[in-house]
């Protein structure tokens, strides 16, 4: 703590630490007042085809321009199909959805990735991809799961159109502070071929709650996350939001400024930057976080979500719990448990590991990054798909997916009878042809075990990329710890 | 925006909690590029069976709680997808307050763009108000909401009240920052992508 005296005024202040987050926060505050929402100044807007084009005619109504297209970036992922891109797009809605970001880019000059381009995929994996995520940052996007971005240090959070229109106009939104909030991961993960960053989320959602993050920006710190690659980290902020928080951050590391040295994007004088990123992007030693919550991943298990909310969840050794299990007692949580068995058509009781699937998506921007397609290719090399599952893999990008190509990965999944599709959201929310049928149940590496969020009918569990792998081939959840990974 | 009405309706007592955008409007529906019409697309799959007939076990299909204005829900009402088209769809559908025990935060924020009051009280007295079989009002400037029995006092920010009950249009209000805007650009350390 540093004590300031002002010699000159009868005052003593005492400056308290600051958080990680407080401090970006601070550095880019435009105007603020002494209650109520903030002037934020945004540097990076990420733009896709499902969120945007009210924004622009919104702009084009009110004859307004996009202030910084030079700090505006777009991209087309929640939409497109993953099949072939030579063929035309069959759905004309989509398709139309597609040509109007086509349109809005050219018109208010936003370079834009479009489907054909070789940098085209879901925006929250190019963003880093591309170096266009730098720590210290603010990155926005009308998309929930934006949080990814904090994965660098940035302040990254999803927002609504309106908000949209309002950052592409003025490049600035208006933000209530929200609260600072330090998860703790601590221990060491005794297999991380077979126990994963999906994990180690879910199981802080499972214990937080879906709504145990609301008005927060959750910083994740500990041992945990300094261990986990790059890739790891952006899943565990990825899935902020399914605990209800603002945005998720990790401190930048060496391992993060080494992630985005030499890409595309990365600024001519980065190493200017990381020197200065390397002696302010930190949490002061004494500074306060409104919350907090501490995990120990020393013997956690793989998880497999059972319900249609995230924190619906448990370990792949448990049984599907009973409502009175689940709920501790709150009635209403107690009510909406039993509504997610009857809509997944589950008992209580049963086995998770006795649960069988027929359908196995891999990909979403939780998880679709290449360290997942390697470590879900290490579980099926040399085997086959059961015959009752359709198993599929969407790349996150089409970098990615190149790069898996140069690997071979692509043949482990195709010589299994998995899908090898084009990059996108694909199956994360089933805007495109990718869906669940009715009655469908899916062992999946997204983010959302909603309702009819894959698919109208479709019941979704939430499992890491190698557990979905292994489930592909056995036609129901296994532990993958027993696996033979290395 | 257009300002915002005091309101006096019945509720509509939605008894579900963690009530997600996924439910508000289906994701079939998100490639529309207008912001109009989505209030027949409003909590689409619990509305209406496979064939689109109405299902008569949800609530807003359920002809007493015709022309409701206020929707009472459960803890965590509008968490996940950003997408603001569950407001919309909402808005259009006909309500213009929604009252639970917690909001999402993007939902709750995307709420005041749109002319919608969402209003936060403790889980008693949002039970309370979801047996409530009469007519409330709602009243904005005084801060109340207004019962047979009871007057109960809610909580606003200020600066979001008066959003709504002047229909502010938020752009405008910062473009009159826009020295403050210029001044931060100057000063920035963050470079351009290009």
């Amino acid at each position: 703590m540093q004590l300031v005296v002002y010699s000159n005024i009868n005052l003593i202040q005492i400056k308290m630490g600051e958080t990680l987050f407080e401090k970006v926060w601070k550095s880019h505050i435009v105007d603020e007042k002494e209650s109520g929402p903030s002037l934020i100044y945004i540097d990076r807007h990420l733009v896709h085809e499902v969120t945007s084009p009210q924004a622009f005619d919104g702009l084009r109504i009110n004859n307004r321009k996009v202030r910084r297209p030079d700090l505006t970036i777009a991209t087309m992922d929640h939409n497109v199909p993953t099949s072939d891109r030579s063929l035309p797009i069959l759905d004309q809605t989509s398709a139309i959805q597609i040509q109007t970001l086509e349109k809005n880019c050219k018109d208010f000059g936003i370079t834009l990735f479009d489907i054909n381009s070789p940098h085209q995929g879901i925006v929250h994996v190019i963003g880093p991809q591309l170096g266009i995520t730098l720590p210290g940052s603010t990155i926005v996007c009308g998309d929930s799961h934006t949080s990814t971005h904090g994965a660098f240090g940035a302040l990254a959070l999803g927002i609504g159109t309106s908000d949209v229109e309002h950052v592409l106009a003025s490049q600035t939104m208006w933000l209530e502070k929200p609260k600072p909030f330090e998860i703790k991961v601590e221990g060491k993960i005794k297999n991380p071929h077979a126990v994963t960053a999906k994990d180690i989320v879910l199981s802080i959602i499972k214990n937080i709650g879906t709504g145990g993050g609301t008005g927060t920006v959750i910083e994740y710190s500990g041992q945990g996350i300094s261990d986990l690659s790059m890739e790891q980290r952006m899943t565990i902020c990825n899935m902020s939001i399914e605990a209800g928080a603002r945005a998720g951050m990790i401190a930048p590391d060496e391992k993060t400024f080494d992630y985005l040295r030499d890409r595309k994007y990365t600024p001519k004088n980065y190493e200017t930057l990381v020197e200065e990123w390397q002696d302010t992007l930190k949490t002061d030693g004494d500074a306060k976080f409104e919350k907090e919550f501490v995990l120990d991943i020393n013997d956690i298990a793989p998880q497999v979500s059972w319900g249609t909310n995230p924190g619906m969840t448990c370990d792949v050794t448990d049984s599907v719990p009973t409502p009175d299990e689940y709920s501790n007692g709150d009635e209403n949580q107690k009510k909406g448990a039993q509504k997610a068995l009857d809509y997944m058509d589950l008992q209580s009781g049963v086995a998770i590991e006795d649960i069988k699937i027929n359908r196995v998506f891999i990909g979403s921007c939780t998880n679709a990054r290449l360290e997942d397609l390697i470590e879900a290719s290490k579980v099926i090399r040399g085997q086959k798909v059961s015959s009752d599952v359709n198993a599929m893999v969407v790349p996150g990008s089409q970098m990615v997916k190149k790069q898996a190509e140069e690997m071979g990965l692509d043949k482990i999944f195709t010589d299994a009878n998995f899908e090898w599709r084009e990059a996108g959201c694909s199956m994360c929310l089933g805007m495109n042809p990718d869906i669940l049928s009715p009655g469908d149940r899916c062992a999946s590496t997204s983010n959302r075990n909603f309702e009819g969020r894959q698919g109208t009918g479709g019941r979704t569990h939430l499992v890491s990329p190698v557990m979905a792998a292994a489930a592909a081939i056995n036609g129901h959840f296994v532990d993958v710890r027993t696996l033979d990974l290395n | 925006m257009e300002s915002f009405k005091n309101v006096k309706s019945i509720v509509t007592p939605l008894d579900k909690v963690n009530v997600d955008t996924d439910q508000i409007v289906p994701k079939q529906f998100l490639k529309l590029v207008q912001k109009s019409g989505f209030g027949k697309f409003l909590f689409f799959n619990w509305r209406f069976d496979e064939n689109e007939n109405p299902k008569s076990d949800f609530i807003l299909n359920d002809s007493k709680y015709d022309g409701s204005k206020i929707l009472v829900a459960g803890d965590n009402f509008g968490c996940g997808s950003s997408r603001e088209h569950a407001v919309w769809a909402l808005q259009d559908y006909g309500f213009s307050v929604i009252i639970s025990s917690s909001f999402a935060d993007i939902f709750f924020s995307n709420c005041f763009k749109n002319g919608i009051l969402p209003i936060t009280l403790d889980q008693k007295t949002v039970e309370l108000l979801q047996q409530e079989t009469n007519p409330i009002s709602v009243d904005l400037e005084k801060q109340t909401i207004t019962t047979d029995s009871q007057e109960i006092i809610f909580e606003i920010d200020s600066h979001k009240k008066k959003i709504l009950l002047e229909g502010l249009d938020d752009i405008a209000q910062t473009f009159q920052l826009e020295d403050k805007i210029v001044e931060f650009e100057k000063n920035s350390t963050i470079p351009s992508v290009l």
